[in-house]
């Protein structure tokens, strides 16, 4: 594959999903998030990588459940203005258009948390403490990942310091183009039922966009009825797609009140 | 000493009654000033904002005393370029008014961000499609033009008004006063609007996303015209709060009636418009975004429909209507009732714009965040009062605010 631009994204399979946090710990570990003395508060916490737990609200034995992994949705709004990209005063947070990933720029952020406001997934966390480093993790911290300071808002970036890392490879070897799997984020890495499959979803080989559709994997509504994405309705354009055949799954994670389906909302 | 700084002509009360005052003020400031010194040292992890409201108190009073300051352009606009002359009388004390609300406002800014020596960043890096962008450069801008105007009045204080460069300064400044009325009128109409633009531009938060009329979202309109609406109440309020301590007749009817009856059509109009955006938006933008109007004002312990009745009537259409009738306005009790419900009526859609639409639940799965501020954010939100307070002490007894006063207790 050759000369196409790059748009990476992610299918999460719900189904597959057992909801074991694997990939909270690895996001967490790969991308130096830190601790706070006291992690009980978890309106204060920082969980890039967010598995939310799901219920059809049926009485036992009739309860199923659902896990929910939410990672930053890398929305695409109009002309690459996400949500949080376009409302930004300081340009600390940009659109990628080589990659269709949304940076987070911790050195130019000044805290004023308009882009957590803006976001409607919950995905953007600001450093309410300075980080705390348990006794000699400091040394182990990645060194391609910068670590955040108290007063900055943070987010998934789909470990774009892999896709770095990937591409110096590349470069290295002298291709321009990178291999499906030389580029993964942390979580797809350490899922176990391999609920997460990573890729590129404007190239037609990958198996992400074989899954979601090519032409879905450009911005339009899945026509696969499995395959769905967080508050379509919006207008956020997110790159995160989910796969589910349970249906109460996918109405809960979509916003579709206004057109009665949604039963299992409040 | 103290008697020579008085403006000539005029009672104060005793000078240690006035000090008494001042430090029962300045205790409430200087708590507050602890706070902030902890925000600024500890961090943001002194307020219970957390990762849902990451707008929260402060933010909300951020809006409302720029809303609740923005007599100070209207009254300037309506003085110096519309003509109103009799509005001179109270021209001074709404700068005076409008010079407290916005530096209280940059100050709450500047407590409010995560890293306060990076501030200036947002004018370095400006992102030109931020609405806080245009928030931080025509507040910063009408702040300056704000102290411009404040000025004169300081160079009129008695004493420094007997140095001859003092005295030509604030002559020529007032000379040119309508240039920066002109200016500041303009700025504001910017920086209401941004602020407005701010909630209104959010496609992700359905309970503040609006359709855009031209390039904005018609939440721009509506703070500009609120503000300008409502703030000439608040000018009015203070005045008579200030009258009611001094037990004097500080500005006259003719003046205080005049901005009442503009004031009461500005507010009847705006509520027509927002009534309007209200409707459109709950037939129409939110059902688009997947949502029903009951979403937003049920299932919750707080935010019920009576918020709704509560900006819109008894914030907006009763003080309107009380206004806009001459008995209304004449009536000294139903005017005060109705500069007060106007203040509370554009302080809850400041308060809807900021808190509430960070409680409703956007994700399906989500629930209700309800929020309570620490003493933190309280006390910091309470300073810019007892600054305003103690600014409004210091004007009235040392510069001469109230051209009439002498006139109007002889």
């Amino acid at each position: 594959m050759s000369n196409h631009g790059k748009k990476y994204g992610m299918l999460i399979d719900l189904d597959k999903c057992t909801g074991c946090g694997s990939c909270m710990v690895a996001c967490m570990a790969e991308n130096n998030v830190p601790f706070k003395k006291d992690e009980s508060n978890k309106l204060v916490s920082i969980t890039w990588m967010r598995v939310y737990r799901l219920t059809n609200g049926k009485p036992f034995p009739d309860t199923e459940i659902c896990y929910l992994p939410r990672p930053c949705m890398q929305c695409e709004g109009e002309h690459g203005h996400s949500p949080c990209v376009s409302v930004c005063p300081a340009v600390a947070t940009d659109y990628d258009f080589s990659t269709g990933i949304v940076s987070q720029i911790p050195t130019r952020c000044f805290g004023c948390r308009y882009c957590m406001a803006a976001c409607p997934y919950h995905a953007r966390y600001f450093n309410w403490y300075d980080p705390i480093w348990p006794k000699g993790m400091k040394e182990s911290l990645s060194p391609h990942v910068s670590p955040r300071m108290r007063g900055v808002v943070e987010k998934c970036t789909f470990c774009f310091h892999r896709y770095q890392q990937a591409m110096e490879k590349a470069y290295y070897e002298s291709r321009e183009e990178l291999e499906e799997n030389e580029y993964q984020t942390a979580c797809t890495q350490a899922c176990p039922a391999g609920a997460i499959i990573f890729g590129d979803l404007n190239n037609p080989d990958h198996t992400v966009t074989r899954v979601v559709g090519p032409d879905d994997a450009h911005g339009g509504r899945p026509k696969n009825p499995a395959v769905f994405r967080l508050l379509e309705r919006l207008g956020t354009n997110p790159k995160v797609y989910y796969t589910s055949t349970r249906e109460w799954v996918r109405r809960q994670a979509d916003n579709d009140a206004a057109r009665g389906e949604n039963a299992g909302r409040h | 000493m103290d008697s020579a700084l008085i403006p000539e002509g005029v009672k104060r009360c005793p000078l240690p009654l006035f000090i008494l005052g001042v430090l029962a003020v300045g205790a409430v400031l200087l708590w507050g000033v602890y706070a902030m010194l902890l925000c600024w040292i500890k961090g943001l992890n002194q307020t219970n904002m957390n990762d849902y409201y990451g707008f929260a108190l402060w933010i909300w009073a951020d809006l409302a005393v720029i809303a609740l300051g923005g007599g100070a352009f209207f009254t300037g606009l309506l003085r110096y370029l519309v003509g109103k002359d009799e509005l001179k009388n109270i021209i001074n004390f709404a700068v005076v008014i409008g010079f407290i609300c916005y530096s209280s406002a940059l100050l709450i800014l500047a407590i409010d961000i995560g890293q306060p020596l990076r501030g200036w960043f947002i004018f370095w890096h400006a992102n030109v499609h931020s609405m806080l962008t245009e928030v931080a450069f025509c507040l910063s801008c009408y702040f300056a033009v704000l102290t411009i105007e404040f000025v004169p009045l300081v160079l009129e204080q008695r004493q420094l008004n007997k140095v001859t460069f003092f005295h030509h300064l604030g002559h020529n400044m007032h000379e040119i006063m309508a240039v920066f009325a002109a200016t500041g009128a303009f700025l504001s109409f910017f920086h209401q609007g941004s602020l407005g633009g701010v909630a209104g531009v959010l496609y992700g938060r359905p309970f503040a996303f609006r359709e855009s009329l031209l390039v904005w979202p018609s939440t721009f309109f509506l703070f500009t015209w609120s503000a300008a609406a409502c703030g000439p109440c608040f000018t009015i309020l203070v005045t008579k709060i200030t009258e009611a301590i001094t037990r004097k007749k500080l500005v006259g009817d003719p003046a205080i009636h005049t901005l009442a009856k503009i004031s009461g059509w500005m507010i009847l109009t705006y509520i027509m418009a927002k009534t309007i955006d209200t409707v459109y938006w709950a037939l129409v933008t939110a059902p688009e975004g997947g949502f029903t109007l009951g979403q937003f004002y049920s299932h919750n312990a707080f935010y019920g429909y009576w918020i709704l009745i509560a900006e819109v009537i008894v914030g907006g259409l009763i003080p309107a209507l009380i206004l806009i009738s001459e008995k209304g306005r004449n009536n000294p009790r139903m005017l005060v009732l109705a500069a007060v419900l106007a203040c509370v009526g554009i302080s809850i859609n400041r308060w809807v714009m900021v808190l509430q639409v960070m409680a409703v639940p956007v994700m399906p799965f989500d629930t209700w965040q309800l929020y309570i501020p620490s003493w933190q954010e309280v006390a910091t939100t309470i300073l810019p009062v007892a600054y305003g307070v103690l600014l409004i002490a210091f004007a009235h007894r040392y510069l001469p605010v109230f051209p009439q006063e002498k006139e109007l207790n002889p």
